[in-house]
């Protein structure tokens, strides 16, 4: 990566470290809640951009990974497991054996069944959600409280959700930029690119796909326990199709394959949709052409609108 | 032992046989060309050994190993390599970088997570040895899809080779290659054929006669002569499978 290419995450990043103080200057409470919406949407887009932006994996069941991070903390909560270490492992495992299994079969397809079949499973998770009657069924449910780290009540106080939200943006972000830079990253650019090619100097694409799958759901399963942190609220409206629908549209606003460009998108996409709404409850009607013309005239998205390189 | 040993290899597409009973050696340090008409099945031929495409029936053992019905990449790692016809890089990637990935894939375990690959030495010296030899070392930074068609197909070899292959297919090389260009392809053959045997598909027929050790004739998906290129040469049904052409 070249040192310019630097200058926009160095910047976002930084204004999103100010965001609790600027916070003060307005509707402070209102703008938190805001914003850690958008960092905790922007880490699900972030791992979707490992997908697609990386390697070339449309998956159209995304939002899957939030439900099940999401349900991890309220199933566990309701039994009386508090503990955040606990939501957050249990949320990764989860998701790393829905992730292998649900990957392990959709890989075999390719193109339009990829998406077909993703969104398949995706939904299916969605049903299960609506299904689960002791877990508040379609309504969802309500948490008594955010998780305890240690037992004490840490995330109570919005501008450290907000922080830990942040971190663990910042360290998606970290570790998700390594990771494209490293061997393993360079072998599924390589597969995004040709996959023919790779199989002819001897990689099979399927171990690399898979495991990008694998870690993109993990990602996101984390952001799905911040969600349900942030709203202390789970529904299966978390998992739905609309919801992965959400996620490409932000990575695709923002520009496919730069990793911040899903910051970028996710906060365009949520002040876009406050701002819009504000004038009228057909907002979508606004917000679809708008999108429509950054994908047809912008191209790489905000990002590359914003001149940040790729 | 016989590097490369293709049985009775057949395969059709519904009635149509695009590979009618092969069998063929391909003798150590040997370049063996196959040669025919258009449609002939050459590259099927090839999608076939290296496991792009799968017979019907028959047997294809590379270094006493039956592979017929491994994958390309599980080919490529025992040292069974191949190009392509039309020029399939990495257009994004830099020439150093396209070759950089190849010689990762001999090397250790790509399942590396954190260090940056494009500042290994290891993998970026044996890139730029191999762009040095096939004349691209000044092109080492430009993105692949830039090259110019020549400077493709050159890159095209330097992969195959950082692949470490112990025989290669080579599926027309010289593919839309100007004069020159063809020129300069041939007497980096002239040089490979010593290292490693080679398969080759070349409608060039300078280029065939120039380079191969032994030629096979390739018609309606069968093998109609193979020896010596100047015994093939003469060989009356060859010259009637080509319509008169000059061979």
């Amino acid at each position: 990566m070249k040192r310019r290419s630097l200058i926009l995450p160095v910047m976002l990043f930084a204004l999103l470290a100010l965001v609790p103080l600027l916070a003060t200057l307005g509707p402070r409470s209102f703008i938190l809640a805001i914003t850690t919406r958008i960092v905790i949407l922007a880490l699900a887009a972030l791992s979707l951009d490992l997908l697609i932006g990386y390697g070339a994996m449309i998956s159209f069941g995304h939002a899957a990974f939030l439900g099940l991070g999401a349900y991890s903390v309220a199933i566990l909560s309701s039994h009386g497991i508090n503990n955040a270490f606990a939501h957050i492992g249990c949320a990764l495992a989860v998701s790393l054996v829905f992730a292998l299994i649900t990957g392990a079969i959709s890989l075999r397809t390719k193109g339009v069944y990829f998406i077909m079949i993703t969104l398949a499973f995706g939904q299916m998770l969605f049903f299960l959600g609506t299904s689960l009657a002791a877990y508040g069924g379609d309504d969802g449910l309500t948490l008594a409280q955010r998780s305890l780290v240690f037992g004490a009540p840490v995330l109570k106080n919005d501008v450290t959700l907000y922080y830990v939200c942040f971190a663990a943006l910042l360290g998606a972000y970290l570790l998700c930029r390594a990771i494209v830079a490293s061997r393993f990253g360079r072998v599924l650019r390589g597969i995004r690119d040709n996959p023919v090619r790779m199989q002819a100097i001897g990689f099979a694409p399927f171990r690399y796909q898979l495991t990008a799958y694998v870690l993109a759901g993990m990602i996101a399963a984390v952001a799905g326990v911040l969600l349900a942190n942030q709203a202390e609220f789970v529904s299966p409206a978390y998992a739905t199709w609309q919801r992965s629908g959400e996620l490409i549209f932000v990575v695709v606003l923002g520009g496919l394959g730069s990793l911040h460009g899903a910051i970028i998108g996710a906060a365009a996409f949520s002040l876009l949709a406050e701002l819009l709404s504000h004038y009228t409850e057909h907002w979508a009607m606004i917000f679809g052409p708008i999108l429509i013309l950054v994908v047809l005239f912008v191209r790489g998205g905000l990002t590359g609108l914003l001149g940040g390189g790729r | 032992m016989i590097p490369l040993r293709i049985e009775h290899l057949c395969k059709s597409y519904g009635a149509l046989k695009v590979t009618d009973d092969v069998s063929l050696d391909i003798a150590e340090n040997e370049l063996h060309a196959i040669i025919g008409p258009n449609g002939a099945g050459k590259t099927t031929l090839i999608h076939q050994l290296s496991g792009l495409a799968q017979p019907d029936s028959g047997r294809v053992v590379f270094m006493g190993e039956e592979v017929t019905h491994l994958p390309m990449d599980a080919r490529a790692r025992l040292g069974l390599v191949r190009s392509f016809q039309i020029t399939s890089i990495l257009p994004r990637f830099s020439a150093l970088e396209n070759v950089a990935l190849a010689a990762q894939a001999r090397d250790g375990s790509s399942f590396r997570f954190f260090s940056n690959a494009s500042r290994e030495a290891d993998l970026n010296d044996i890139a730029m040895r191999l762009l040095t030899r096939f004349g691209l070392h000044e092109r080492a930074q430009v993105a692949a899809g830039s090259l110019s068609h020549g400077e493709k197909r050159q890159l095209e070899l330097a992969v195959a080779l950082a692949a470490q292959p112990k025989l290669l297919l080579l599926d027309e090389p010289l593919a839309g290659a100007s004069h020159e260009e063809a020129q300069r392809l041939i007497v980096t053959l002239q040089t490979l054929k010593r290292e490693l045997p080679i398969v080759l598909i070349e409608h060039d027929m300078d280029a065939v006669f120039a380079l191969a050790d032994r030629v096979s004739v390739l018609v309606y998906g069968r093998i109609i002569a193979s020896g010596l290129p100047q015994d093939v040469r003469a060989d009356p049904q060859v010259r009637a499978a080509y319509l008169g052409e000059e061979v």
